[in-house]
Formats: C-alpha cells, structure tokens, sequence
C-alpha cells in the first residue's frame, strides 16, 4: 500500500529521516559489524594486540561443553517458561471472559507485574525463597521440602522460571482476554445448541479460534525468555549454581564484560544474532499469513 | 473569476497506462461544466489535474491567462470540494473553513467575516463550534463547500461531491449548489457519474469514455443529438435503443416509440418486461432471437401492453444513425 | 454466558482469585518488609502484617542508601530513572514520528534502503551487541552521562512502524485538502497529522514511560558511577550476596519505590496502556 498524495521536496525527507538513521547507525549497525569483525578475531589478555583466527572462536565455542550446556539451559528455560505462561494466563483469561461480574476488576488487578522490572521481579521472588529467612521456603520446610536455590541448580532454575513467568503473565493476559472478547458470541452459543458442553466447546471452538493468538504469543515468550530475562538472572542466581540457570545471554554478557574474552564473547553474540533473525522471520511469516485470512 | 481550457491534455500514471488520450476544451468565465463518464474513466484524474494534485504528462491547463501546468495546488487559485468531504476531524467547522486563509495570512477579523458570510450562506451558522463528526451528512456536505467558497477562488472544483448523500438529500443540495452558483458566478468543474445530477446542474457537459472526451455541449443538446454510441447509450434513462439496421445502426429514444397496428409496424418487439411507472410504462422487448438488440418503450399508461409481439412506430425525425465500426454518428 | 452453572461460574472467581493472589502475594510481602526492621525480617517466619518501620525505612534509602551495599541516595537514582523513563519515550516518538512521515509522504532515493535499515535493527537487541556497543559508547565519551543513558535506545522499529500504519490509514483526500489550502509539508505535519496521532502517542508513551523505567542491562553497562545509578540498577547495587547479609528491609523499601511510578501509570493510563501494548505488537 502506498500513498496516493506525496509531497515534493529534494531535503526535507532526508532531513525527516536523519536522526533515525544516525542513531541506527551508529548505536546498531556499527556495532553489530563490530561483533562480527571481533568474533573472527583472537586478543591478547591486556587487549592490546590483536589477531585474525578465521572460524577459531566458533571452533572453540561448539567443543566448549560449557556453551552447549548454556544452549540447553536456554531451551529447557524458555520452553518453561512459554508453556506455563501461556498456559496460566489462557486459564485465567478465559475465566475472567466467563465471569460477568467483577471482569475488570480482575483485569485491573491482574495487570500489575507488568508494571515490575525483571530485575525486581528476581528480587522479588529471591527473597520469598530465600533459603533462610524467604517466607515461602518456611512452608516449604513444612512440607518436608528441602530448598536452597543456592546450591542446587533445579530450585534456582525452578525460581527463575517462577519470577519470569510470573512477570509475564499480565502481557499474555491481556493478549488473550482480547482474542477471547473478539470471538462472537454467536458461535458460542450455536455450539452450545448443539449440545457441546464448556469444556468441549472450549477445545473444539475457543481454542482453535485463539490458535493466532497463541502462536503469537508464544513467539513473543521465546523473546522474552531469551532475552528480557536478563535481569531476572542477574538479580537472582547470576547463571549459577554451576551453570544451571546460565543462558545464552547471560553468558554473553558474563564472557565479555566479567570474563574479557572479546572474541568468544562476539562470537557468541553473532550465534545469538542469528537465532533473532530466525525468530523475526517465523514471527513475520506468520503475520503474512494471518493478513491472508 | 477565470476561465480555463484544456489543450490536448493527456495524462499516464505509468508508460504503458495512459489515462487520459488527449482533451481539449474551453471553459468560459463563470460557467458550470459537468464532467460526466462511467466510474474509472478518468473524471478525477481530469479534475485533479486541474487541481494540481497530479500532474499533467503532456499538453497545457489554463486558468484565465495563465498556464498552471507547473503550478502547486496553492498557486492556482482554485478550491475543491471531495467526495468523502476531507474535512479535518480534529478542527472545528469555523477551523475547517478558516484554515486555508489562515495559512493565506489574512487578518484574523478577515477570516471571521469571511467565514461568518460562508456560515450563513449555507446555514452553518449553529454548528461553527462542532467537530465533523458531530454533523449528519449534509451538514458535512455543507463544510465542504464552506471551506471552498471562503477562499473565493477562480474556479471551484467539485468530485463528486453528493453521491456519499441519500437521495433525498441529494436533491436538495443539488438545488443549493444551483443557487450557489446564480450567487457567486464562479466557474465550476463538476465530476459526477450521475447522469441525472449533470443534466440538472450543468450549463455544458463533457461527457468522458475511456479517457476521451465523447461529445461536449449542453445537455439537452447532447441528449437529442448524441454524437457518438456511448454517449447515446450513457445518456437517457432508458437510454436509447440502438438496432442494427442495413449495416448500421438506427438510434431511437424510448419515448420516441409510439404502438400502432401490426401493418404499420415499424419495429416489432417481443415483450420480455413491463414496468408500470404510474404516469407511463416502461416496455423490455428484444428484436429477433433473444441475443440481438434490446428495445426499451416508454409508452401511455393507457397502452395496451402484454407479453407477446408488441408493433411500434416512431417518426423517422426522431431518429438517430450511426456507424457501428467507428462509434460515430454518420448523418 | 449461554447457560447458567452456579459451579462453574464459582470455580472461575476462584481461579481468578488464586491468579490474583498469586500475582499480588510478592507485592504484599515486599510492602510489609519494607516497613520492617531488618531484625523482624530475620526472625523466621517473618510477620505478614506491616510494622512500624515504613519512614525510618523510606527516608533511610532515599537519602542514604543501603548501609552494608551500595550507599547512592535513592531520591537521586528515582531522578535517573525518570530521565531514562521521559527522554526514552519521548524521544523515541519524535525520531519515529518524522521519519514515518517521511517515509509515508515523500518519494524519496534511498527510501527503500532506509526503511529496511530500520526494520533490521529489530533483530539486533541490545543484548546480542553488548561489547561493541559499550565499546562505541565509550569512544564517544557517553559511559555515565544522561545521554549515553538515553540516546541509543530510542532508534525503534516498532514505533517507526506503529506511526506508519496509522498515517498510511489517514484519507488521503486530507493531505490533498490541505495541499489546496496552502499548507506545506510541515504545516500539514503540524497542523493535522500530529494532531491527529494523539491517541497514538499517548498509547506509546504509556509503555515507553515502562520500557524506559525498568531497563537494566544497558544502565549496567553504561554507568559505573553511583550518581548515575538508576533505581533498578540501585537494588541490584544493595544486594550485597547470600541471602541473610542483606538488608532487606531497605532493598524491598527501594523496590517499592522502583515500582510505584511504571505501576500507577499503568493503574491511571489504563486504557492507554492496553492500547498501546495491542497496537504495538500489530
Ligand atoms: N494514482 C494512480 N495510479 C495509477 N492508476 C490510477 C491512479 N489513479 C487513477 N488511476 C487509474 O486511472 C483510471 C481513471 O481513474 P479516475 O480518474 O479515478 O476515474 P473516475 O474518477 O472517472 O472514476 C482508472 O483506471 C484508475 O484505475
Ligand atoms: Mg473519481
């Protein structure tokens, strides 16, 4: 689509488009050359000389055992964190659309944490599991559970996944309750005639209709998980214990800014690179074909 | 006040799409001219390029003694009335008329005046707080041609400006826009698809086919002596029927059809559709088999009409003929 | 609803309920230690009713910080925040809203080329460029400065997009209207498209104040010096290691104030906020 109207003038749409452009260029592309350049790249411990490895940093990350449990780590992490994001926030949207009373308070009360940084989400949620003093470990020594996300790296991937999820589940919310209300009441209720209880008629009708929805959203968690995370880690386990809630990201960041391996650190940021790319070019596919429809 | 002329103006939006083949016209100082043609055969595009809003690929646009083919919209001296009204949601009716002299840098007290004038011409004067879409239609309608007539321009542009009105309220403004134009005496371009609404309002009509300009002239003129099929065909409701006759074509209007006895027939139709109208009836027939020409009557309401043959006759006056190669009237 | 089950009508409120439980519990909990002493704090299970502590607590932090980590004031990493959460957004709207309209409006060389560049920074977060951009900032001298703090993150995609959308779905009999008034590009721009783009601007900005106030990352590499510190970045700061050496009850004091502004402007702009986030993701 484009405008029928346009107006002439040989500056002024450079002028318009400038800062923008400066500002990308600057800020993103020159670093992301940059990120490159040095993933091809071997520097000495002081960062004053430097030399031309070919694919070496790349060799070296997929032999580090390290970097492919961190690949891991990413995929068990996301995938939990999607799955119960989802699969929390369709409960509890498709309850507030079947409530008539008090649906916006819920959607009032409900949106919150989106509102609350990542980083303070972690805190958060560190310190009602805090292994000594958190208030939920307390019920938990009741139950006979032993908890110490410090030490063992199931809990803290497990607290992780809780202060993430728990963040995001306002966005999907909000998304889902949207999707549900533009479904026409009609065809609800055409199903009910025909028999169709709620439960059958969420899964043979709802859900089917929501699957854009969904699939969006899912798209969205993955990006979220791999990325926006970032504090929730940082503020809570730091990757650790071990290398147990150590995603891709995180290692990123903790190979280059603690660790000073510039070459390792780029690399990685190029390998990361490209999984972006793949996760915009599912997410505009898939908003081409939702254009068909 | 100005008039304008075309000089075989043509116009493509890409190499291998020409829109316009060729125009040429004179507008006097202060007439109404409608441009009339089927939706998509360049009646915007005219316009607009009058406009200024396109631009024009070859040939020359005057208004009054100047060219305006490399002029902006502004410098033309014209104002223009859209179809969808174009109003600025977000400004209130006196903003939507006074915006164009604003940016002219009249004097606030100029604007008001001009704009009160406007107001009461058309009876705005209630509403110049209210936003558009706090208006019905007509009253939008109205705004539009606020916003045109405060500029006091050359020529007043109009595309289709009634047909997002309902039918009764297009009657009404078509009246107005008569009155308006007694009063204010400016040339007016006006694009319609609407046969009815180009007899009614133009003084001469330019009736458009495929980006050629058919036949100009004034209406009535044009309806009794179509200079081409098309225009004979487009104009006239029914319009006129056209049979095959010798190797040409034999023109005849449908209230030009008189029944008669089958021995003085000298068209005989098979009836396929009446239509009763009250003061008169309309009667479908076809000549011949049922793919051949089609006859349209328009007789008395007291004539005997049924299904079956029908014999007509018509006075050899009223008859039109062309050539059916060249489209082109041949006597 | 098509048919009346008292049970299921039941079960829904109280799903919703434990949802909201679920959601306000670490909120609840995070006001009451923040009113608490950090002794209460440590007595286990600490007290779920609010204690006495709240303006020791409050004034503690905002003028000194923590007493163990990070000592900055809070009053003055609530100032950085701010700047980050109004220079963000609003600066972001300003390099969006005239390059769409340029890029909607004008025909231009290089119009092409200079739309993909944009839509490509998409794929390119912040986190996947960490080093080098640290790196350019540093050279450019912008490591603890506002504008090192605000400027790379207000290139945006999404926004550019967002206002090309809403322009190319303007009439384009208006532009032409406004043509034939007189109005130049930038007075059409003033005068009509900017008025216009209200609703949408207000949208954006609601969650630009958010996306602004809560970033983390790109404070962390840019600011070392505590008078630079953000309020997140401020909490982090505080957290000095294992769980019972912090101070708590400061940190959750500093929390709540990291969370107040982004959450009453989600509370007040309700309406704008839900726009916002359902028209960006478009
Ligand atoms: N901006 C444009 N680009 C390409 N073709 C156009 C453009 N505007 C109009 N046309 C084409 O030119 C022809 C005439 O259009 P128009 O003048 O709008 O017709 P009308 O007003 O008589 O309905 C149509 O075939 C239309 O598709
Ligand atoms: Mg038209």
């Amino acid at each position: 689509m484009e405008k029928r109207v346009v107006f002439r003038s040989a500056w002024l749409p450079y002028f318009l488009v400038a800062p923008q452009i400066a500002i990308t260029v600057v800020f993103f592309f020159w670093p992301a050359v940059q990120a490159v350049w040095f993933s091809f790249q071997l520097q000495d411990a002081f960062g004053l000389k430097s030399q031309f490895v070919g694919m070496q940093n790349f060799a070296h990350l997929f032999n580090d055992r390290n970097y492919l449990t961190s690949f891991k780590t990413t995929a068990l992490f996301s995938g939990l964190v999607a799955f119960f994001g989802i699969a929390i926030s369709l409960l509890l949207a498709t309850m507030a659309d079947r409530v008539l009373r008090g649906a916006m308070a819920y959607k009032t009360l409900l949106i919150w944490p989106y509102a609350v940084a990542p980083a303070i989400a972690g805190v958060l949620w560190a310190f009602l599991f805090a292994p000594s003093i958190g208030i939920v470990t307390y019920v938990l020594k009741g139950w006979g559970v032993d908890w110490n996300w410090i030490i063992n790296g199931d809990q803290a991937m497990l607290l992780v996944v809780i202060a993430s999820v728990w963040k995001e589940i306002s966005y999907n919310f909000l998304f889902f309750l949207a999707g549900l209300q533009s479904i026409p009441k009609s065809l609800i209720e055409a199903a009910a005639i025909d028999g169709a209880g709620p439960a059958r008629r969420f899964w043979t009708i709802v859900f089917p209709l929501l699957s854009p929805t969904t699939f969006f959203l899912l798209v969205v968690n993955i990006v979220y998980a791999f990325f926006d995370t970032f504090g929730v880690i940082d503020a809570t386990t730091q990757g650790g214990p071990g290398q147990a809630t150590n995603i891709l990201v995180y290692k990123v960041y903790h190979d280059g800014v603690k660790a000073a391996d510039l070459g390792g650190s780029s690399a990685q940021s190029v390998i990361l690179m490209f999984i972006v790319i793949a996760l915009t070019v599912v997410q505009f596919r898939f908003i081409e074909r939702k254009v068909e429809y | 006040m100005a008039a304008v002329s075309f000089r075989d103006v043509r116009k493509s939006y890409t190499p291998e799409l020409q829109v316009i083949h060729g125009v040429s016209m004179d507008i006097k100082d202060g007439e109404f001219i409608v441009i009339l043609g089927p939706s998509g055969c360049g009646k915007s595009t005219l316009l607009r390029m009058v406009a200024g809003l396109e631009t024009i690929t070859s040939g020359e646009i005057a208004i009054g003694d100047r060219v305006v083919n490399n002029l902006e919209p502004k410098d033309r001296d014209i104002a223009m009335v859209f179809q969808n009204y174009a109003l600025y949601p977000h400004m209130t009716v006196y903003d939507n008329m006074a915006y164009g002299l604003r940016i002219r840098g009249l004097s606030k007290d100029d604007i008001s005046v001009r704009v009160k004038k406007a107001a009461d011409i058309l009876e705005l004067d209630k509403y110049l707080e209210r936003r558009p879409r706090e208006l019905s239609g007509g009253q939008r309608q109205r705004v539009a041609m606020g916003r045109a007539i405060v500029r006091e321009p050359q020529v007043f542009l109009f595309d289709e400006p009634l047909s997002n009105l309902d039918a009764k309220l297009r009657v009404q403004m078509r009246a107005e826009l008569q009155a308006l134009h007694r009063r204010l005496g400016t040339t007016s371009l006006f694009v319609t698809h609407d046969q009815v609404e180009a007899m009614t309002l133009a003084q001469r009509m330019i009736v458009i086919n495929a980006g050629r300009a058919e036949q100009i002239g004034a209406p009535l003129e044009i309806y009794a002596n179509p200079a081409t099929v098309f225009v004979a065909s487009f104009i006239g409701s029914p319009p006129m029927n056209l049979v095959p006759r010798d190797g040409r074509l034999l023109g005849i209007r449908p209230e030009h059809l008189e029944p008669c006895a089958a021995s003085d027939a000298m068209l005989t139709i098979d009836v396929d559709l009446i239509e009763p109208l009250g003061a008169d009836i309309l009667v479908y027939g076809h000549v011949g088999d049922r793919d051949s020409a089609r006859v349209a009557a328009r007789l008395p309401a007291d004539a005997l009409a049924q299904a079956g043959k029908l014999a007509l006759r018509y006075d050899p006056a009223n008859v039109h003929w062309f050539d059916p190669k060249s489209g082109l009237r041949s006597t | 609803m098509v048919e009346n089950r008292p049970w299921l009508t039941f079960f829904s409120h109280t799903v919703l309920i434990l949802g909201v439980i679920a959601v306000a519990f670490p909120l609840y909990v995070t006001f009451v230690a923040s009113t608490l002493t950090l002794e209460q704090i440590m007595q286990v299970p600490m007290r779920l009713l609010p204690g006495d502590q709240l303006i020791e607590n409050y004034s503690q932090v905002l003028t000194g910080g923590s007493t163990k980590g990070s000592k900055a004031a809070v009053s003055h990493m609530l100032v950085n925040s701010l700047v980050m959460a109004l220079v963000i957004p609003l600066g972001k709207m300003s390099i969006s809203v005239i390059s769409a309209f340029a890029f909607v409006y004008f025909r231009f060389r290089l119009r092409m080329f200079f739309f993909w560049m944009i839509f490509i920074t998409l794929m390119l977060p912040v986190e996947v460029r960490i080093i080098p951009t640290f790196k350019v900032i540093a050279d450019l001298g912008m490591l603890n400065t506002y504008a090192g703090l605000t400027v790379p993150l207000i290139a945006s995609a999404t926004a550019t997009f967002l206002f090309r959308q809403f322009f190319m779905s303007i009439p384009d009999e208006l532009a032409e209207a406004a043509r034939v008034d007189g109005a130049s590009p930038m007075r059409f721009f003033w005068d009509v498209v900017l008025p216009l783009s209200k609703t949408i601007m207000a949208a954006l900005f609601v969650i630009q104040f958010i996306y602004g106030w809560n970033q983390y990352l790109w404070p962390l590499l840019v600011t070392t010096d505590e008078s630079m510190y953000t309020t997140v970045i401020g909490i982090k700061r505080m957290m000095v290691g294992s769980d019972s050496a912090n101070e708590w009850n400061l940190i959750m004091a500093t929390a709540i104030l990291a969370m107040l502004p982004p959450a009453l402007v989600v509370m007040f702009m309700q309406k704008w906020f839900v726009k916002g986030l359902v028209e960006t993701e478009k």
